[in-house]
């Protein structure tokens, strides 16, 4: 940090240019959490740190006891847990797919909110996956989900929507994991050069003799874009297959084609409010005003406006469709989600995911920060509701009375659910302590004249030469 | 390796003195493979960093989802004709679903192809020789010339000077 004040005094006696002292200024503003921590930053990873700590004594407590800790029975098998897996495998698509689509658009006031969003992707995702493991009760046989024809004659069954999950979240996984660590390359080395003794080690590692040569830029930016190709289909993949999880049975609300798009929606919409969230935290407790501006508050809360009314959409769609068909399975479980049972959770659902944040939305008057962080926070909890509704209901009341049963979640699920969120706040800070929350040197493409857009080679030239700039290793005076 | 170099706040400035230092490669007896050119952010504006601009990552990302396809094949259909079931010689092998997985292989490929290339293209990782100066990320254009010959060192110096340089300055790896 001394280091990096020093160059910046040096810096400041010489004469630099407008673009470089903005350079310099958001060198020195989104390097600063790195260097210094807050108060505020200690409790808040203190608190969440114990939520993780009360999910990981829960977690023990039920292996040593038994999954039957759990709420579930029968016919309630899946609950809390699959709820919360198919929450964070949502929330997981606001980073990498809006970061993606951000990017093919060239959408230029996209520079401040990728990283955010990528970030949150990877960690859902974790998060996510971490939570089959926990259901199959005995977790140390996680392994045999691997697909390998074993001499224990497991024959991995691919067929079975269970194991399109798992290579369908490994492969996004792996893709989420490269598309956030790619452009974080070039700001592990500023990091590097900015810091001294192991600090400096362990950035030289991560960024892997990253130096900034145009051939390395340009293959980035080539990589980049092929990973933005490559990951918007594997995304929509990833909530369709977790959609099919359900629609696949012939459990009634369950067997319907409209699901996958449903999932993909829900997954979006509640993604940008996760983001949003996320963004408005970041600006507030790392002081990112100058970059996180209420401009991107408001593009996104217009997204989350569009995704809130096809949300609407979709659920409407697959109501009035089981309605009409009035199929006696499925209008039970139609009747106990709108006016029995489950019917205050679903119009909490119905007034967190469309009667508040519509209005709000709305009005560029109240689309503020405030005002799209209150909408964000309504939607998260809307779309958990909206994941227990889906799950619950048609189980407890799946076709003859005889096999109806009921389901209450007991305080192991409740920690554990609650941990979830412990854990995403606790990874999610200790990211931001470790590489910069805004990508530093995309932030500086955004200073240039040309935006980092489409280029004219040429006319940017005062004089005109035939430029060949041959890259290639350089010739050394002595042996590597 | 020693490296002489200017750094330029104007990538303008940067871009004459790269020219210059091709027009006087010849002349100063060094290779133009030995001009180096680092900067903390892309300038896609300018010549110079559009030195290489290869399609072969994506013909790369193609193949290596072709490849993640054959073994999204290979791996469902030899798993389900090994099963120790006794079909009577009906197909085991779904399409539909076998589909799912090799769509998702497929990706894989495409992703671990693009990270390999990205790294084989831009050297990385390479722990040795890094040329850096803390002042390229504040915005600073480094040009230069990897291991100068001797004689023409102070032609080079002016060359960078009279491209908009305030000062010279040498990097070498032993000093690093």
């Amino acid at each position: 940090m001394q280091r990096t004040a020093e160059q910046i005094e040096q810096a400041e006696l010489r004469p630099t240019s407008g673009m470089n002292r903005a350079a310099e200024e958001i060198e020195k503003d989104l390097l600063r959490p790195i260097f210094t921590s807050s108060t505020k930053y200690k409790v808040a990873v203190a608190l969440s740190g114990s939520l993780v700590l009360a999910g990981v004594a829960a977690f023990a407590y039920q292996l040593y006891t038994g999954i039957g800790v759990w709420g579930l029975n029968s016919p309630v098998f899946w609950a809390f847990d699959i709820t919360n897996f198919v929450f964070w495998i949502g929330i997981s698509h606001a980073g990498t797919l809006i970061s993606a689509i951000l990017r093919l658009c060239h959408a230029q006031w996209r520079r401040p909110v990728t990283r955010c969003a990528e970030a949150i992707t990877v960690f859902a995702l974790i998060i996510g996956g971490i939570v089959p493991l926990c259901h199959i009760g005995r977790p140390w046989l996680g392994y045999w989900m691997i697909p390998y024809p074993s001499e224990r004659l497991i024959w991995p069954n691919f067929r079975s929507p269970l194991m399109w999950d798992c290579f369908a979240i490994f492969t996004y996984l792996t893709g989420s994991t490269t598309f956030l660590y790619l452009p974080t390359i070039p700001d592990f080395a500023a990091v590097r050069d900015a810091s001294s003794g192991l600090r400096k080690r362990i950035y030289s590692l991560l960024a892997l003799g990253w130096q900034g040569t145009p051939r390395q830029w340009q293959r980035l930016e080539t990589a980049m874009h092929i990973m933005a190709i490559v990951i918007v289909p594997v995304a929509v993949s990833v909530h369709t297959i977790v959609s099919w999880d359900f629609s696949m049975t012939l459990v009634p609300m369950w067997h319907t084609t409209i699901f996958g798009p449903y999932f993909v929606v829900g997954a979006i919409f509640s993604g940008i409010a996760a983001l949003i969230l996320a963004m408005a935290l970041l600006r507030r407790f790392l002081h990112l005003e100058a970059y996180l501006k209420p401009i991107h508050f408001d593009n996104l809360g217009k997204l989350l406006l569009t995704f809130s009314l096809l949300w609407f959409y979709f659920v409407f769609c697959e109501f009035l469709t089981t309605w009409y068909g009035n199929a006696p399975p499925e209008m039970t479980v139609l009747r106990e989600n709108i006016s029995q049972h489950f019917a205050p959770l679903f119009w909490i659902m119905v007034f967190c995911n469309f009667l508040l944040p519509v209005p709000l939305l709305s009005r560029k008057k109240l689309r503020t920060i405030t005002g799209t962080a209150i909408a964000s926070c309504t939607v998260v909890v809307g779309m958990w509701l909206e994941r227990f509704l889906i799950i619950v209901p048609a189980l407890d009341r799946k076709f003859l009375s005889y096999s109806w049963g009921s389901y209450r979640p007991t305080w192991v699920e409740d920690t554990l659910m609650a941990s979830g969120f412990g854990l995403m706040a606790l990874l999610y800070l200790l990211f931001s302590k470790a590489v910069p929350m805004i990508s530093i040197w995309e932030m500086k493409v955004g200073l240039q004249p040309h935006g980092g857009g489409i280029i004219t080679k040429v006319s940017a030239i005062p004089q005109p030469h035939a430029i060949m700039v041959l890259e290639g290793p350089l010739p050394t005076d002595e042996p590597e | 390796m020693n490296v002489l170099y200017a750094l330029y706040a104007d990538p303008e400035n940067a871009q004459r003195a790269i020219d210059a230092l091709h027009a006087a490669s010849s002349e100063l007896h060094f290779d133009q493979r030995q001009i180096v050119i680092v900067s903390g952010e892309p300038h896609e504006s300018y010549a110079f960093a559009n030195s290489d601009t290869s399609t072969r990552p994506y013909g790369w990302a193609v193949f290596g989802g072709a490849v993640g396809a054959i073994c999204g094949y290979l791996l469902t259909t030899l798993t389900q004709k090994a099963y120790p079931i006794y079909t009577g010689g009906m197909s085991i092998t779904p399409a539909w679903t076998n589909g799912i997985i090799i769509y998702e292989l497929t990706m894989l490929g495409a992703i671990l192809t693009t990270l390999i290339t990205l790294l084989r293209g831009a050297g990385l990782p390479n722990f040795k020789g890094v040329i850096k100066d803390p002042e390229i990320w504040l915005g600073k254009i480094l040009v230069g010339v990897a291991n100068p010959p001797e004689s023409s060192q102070l032609e080079l110096e002016t060359c960078l000077l009279q491209a908009g340089a305030s000062e010279i300055k040498q990097f070498s790896r032993a000093s690093h």
